[in-house]
């Protein structure tokens, strides 16, 4: 069996499954953050007309994280927020993050670096780049609220079919300012945005061993773009290192590896050896190119951050580029880092200190740029360079502007000279 | 039979369906309001009750792509609306499937706007240029939902039976 196999085997019960097989797994973790007020609406809808209470099966397994709209930017979101933290106090939900400078942070951050997802584990999220988990060998997938508001009262995943699996083989040793962001841009523009609709992309090969759980992050983050129910990356010795140092974690760790003799969809090969940063133009995050082919076009608005970049690595590469440089005149940079951890450690390394010199706007945890949510919305016919995980039409807050994708080190180095730049050839 | 009312292209995402900027609101009841929200003309015709219920909206390949909002399918819900696209991101699938949305996977269907469809049993069939399209049938997992009128009365069945059994 694949890994996602044994884990949903594990999970309903079953000696084995296969492909198309449907099962009812148990779930492990259940994420929402503010959408949580619409999902706390769809559970009380499935208790109408039963003489039974609402009552989450396990508050233990339940994480809300405010990470969209904080600090609210409206009486409304605000209103929500309030519904939800009084929900989560009355059905005690413990994993409960709210709008706090030392537990706060983006709900893709905060689980990893809690400790809540382990490897073999089922998570759902009603957000849909919940397939980060899959970065410590979890089958993490999203759903919609009102899927969350049945799993809420049931404890299971209902109807679950069994996903065929690519595996992704990875080798070649990255060039210097190449990582996981440019290899998943990569493989989503070879795969295109639905070439993985409805299948696990599994993650294996050299390259993906020399990876920490940060970069991990990144790929499987990004692996619904390419269509795909989750990606995963099979627990191995990274993994387990990341959930003692980094997450705290001291209790037993199991692993949940694929057979030798599991049987995948296809096998697909990438080798990252001669790999250039590579950018997802506008509007479809699969219409990728090296960077050649955009270098040198004006940018309004640099944005470093968010669950797919906003990591300490991350933020310590744009410190390297930025440190005693000026952001262009003309162009705005935006950082956000993914967690209030991340942003206390970054800070302790100056990072912070040497965005603010050089001229970026350091910004509180959170989705809302990334979205147009919640600052950060760009001008019209205005253009953005950021290193979150969407470019579609209107995704900044406006239909009349453009997004382009790229990892944190094309980020910096194109907030320095206010065009594409490649920062390889910026290195000297 | 019902008319094709709008035609969009491949890979249209919930940003377009519902943008992002109104992800405060949620009730079904709202959500309507803001379908389509950027496409100023669309909306206005939704929003004026210009376009009737169970008309088609028609999409290209992955449609629904994106975030896992439910306010992209609830908006369309409330429009009545039936969605015959070529095929479907995995989440709005099952989110539409959930909340009894209306949607016809069927992968070489040619029509523009303004062509009257009669969806059948398993094809669509375009009667403004006669010819058919076979439809791809949803999974039976999926299929007992939609048959239970929807995820919220399916899980309210299974909670009542387990209630009762753990008795």
């Amino acid at each position: 069996m694949t890994t996602v196999e044994k884990i949903l085997a594990r999970a309903s019960g079953l000696p084995s499954v296969k492909v198309g097989d449907v099962v009812e797994p148990k779930v492990d973790l259940a994420m929402s953050h503010e959408n949580a007020a619409l999902v706390i609406n769809q559970f009380n809808e499935i208790y109408q007309g039963t003489p039974l209470m609402p009552k989450i099966w396990d508050p233990s397994r339940v994480a809300v994280i405010f990470d969209h709209r904080v600090p609210a930017e409206s009486a409304k979101t605000a209103s929500n927020q309030k519904r939800v933290r009084e929900f989560v106090g009355t059905q005690s939900v413990t994993k409960f993050h709210d709008i706090r400078g030392d537990v706060g942070g983006i709900c893709h951050q905060i689980l990893p670096e809690s400790g809540y997802v382990r490897p073999g584990a089922v998570v759902v999220g009603t957000d849909s780049h919940t397939t980060s988990h899959g970065a410590l060998g979890a089958f993490a997938f999203g759903i919609g609220a009102t899927e969350m508001a049945s799993v809420w009262a049931l404890g299971v995943a209902l109807n679950i079919e069994v996903p065929p699996t690519i595996k992704v083989v990875v080798k070649g040793r990255f060039k210097k300012f190449v990582g996981a962001k440019d290899l998943i841009l990569h493989l989503i523009g070879r795969l295109t945005a639905q070439g993985a609709n409805f299948k696990v992309l599994e993650f294996h090969g050299p390259t993906i061993a020399q990876l920490n759980t940060s970069s991990r992050l990144t790929l499987c983050n990004m692996a619904v773009e390419a269509g795909a129910t989750a990606g995963i990356v099979p627990a191995d010795a990274e993994t387990e290192r990341y959930l003692r140092e980094e997450a705290g974690v001291t209790d037993t760790i199991e692993f949940v590896v694929p057979d030798a003799d599991a049987a995948y969809e296809q096998v697909l090969e990438v080798n990252v050896a001669k790999l250039v940063p590579q950018i997802a133009c506008p509007h479809t995050v699969d219409n990728v190119k090296p960077i050649g082919e955009v270098a040198g076009r004006k940018v309004h608005q640099i944005v470093i951050g968010s669950c797919t970049n906003g990591r300490l690595d991350d933020l310590a590469i744009a410190a390297r580029i930025l440190k005693g440089k000026k952001v262009a005149q003309g162009t705005r940079m935006l950082i956000f880092p993914a967690s209030g951890k991340i942003f206390r450690q970054a800070l302790a390394k100056g990072y912070v200190g040497a965005f603010m010199q050089a001229g970026a706007v350091v910004m509180n945890s959170g989705c809302g740029p990334c979205l147009g949510i919640h600052e950060g919305a760009l001008g019209d016919g205005e253009t953005a360079l950021s290193t979150t995980n969407r470019n579609f039409k209107g995704r900044m807050g406006n239909p009349n502007s453009e997004v382009y994708l790229c990892s944190p080190a094309v980020a910096a180095a194109s907030a320095l000279t206010g065009v594409i730049t490649n920062p390889q050839k910026e290195d000297n | 039979m019902a008319k094709v009312v709008y035609q969009v292209g491949d890979d249209i995402s919930t940003d377009v369906i519902y943008p992002g900027r109104f992800m405060a609101t949620v009730l079904p009841t709202e959500t309507p309001l803001l379908a389509f929200a950027d496409d100023a003309a669309f909306n206005a015709k939704l929003k004026t009750k210009q376009i009737p219920p169970g008309s088609i909206l028609l999409g290209g390949q992955n449609f629904g792509c994106g975030s896992s909002r439910e306010q992209a399918v609830s908006c369309l819900k409330g429009h009545e609306l039936i969605i015959v696209a070529r095929s479907f991101a995995r989440i709005f699938l099952q989110n539409a499937i959930n909340l009894g949305l209306r949607i016809v996977s069927c992968p070489a269907i040619e029509a523009n706007e303004g062509d009257e469809l009669e969806v059948l049993a398993t094809a669509v069939l375009n009667k403004s240029s006669g010819k058919e399209f076979p439809i791809v049938p949803l999974p039976r997992s999926r299929q007992a939902i939609i048959d239970a009128g929807g995820l919220i009365p399916f899980t309210r069945k299974r909670l009542v039976e387990g209630a009762l059994a753990a008795r």
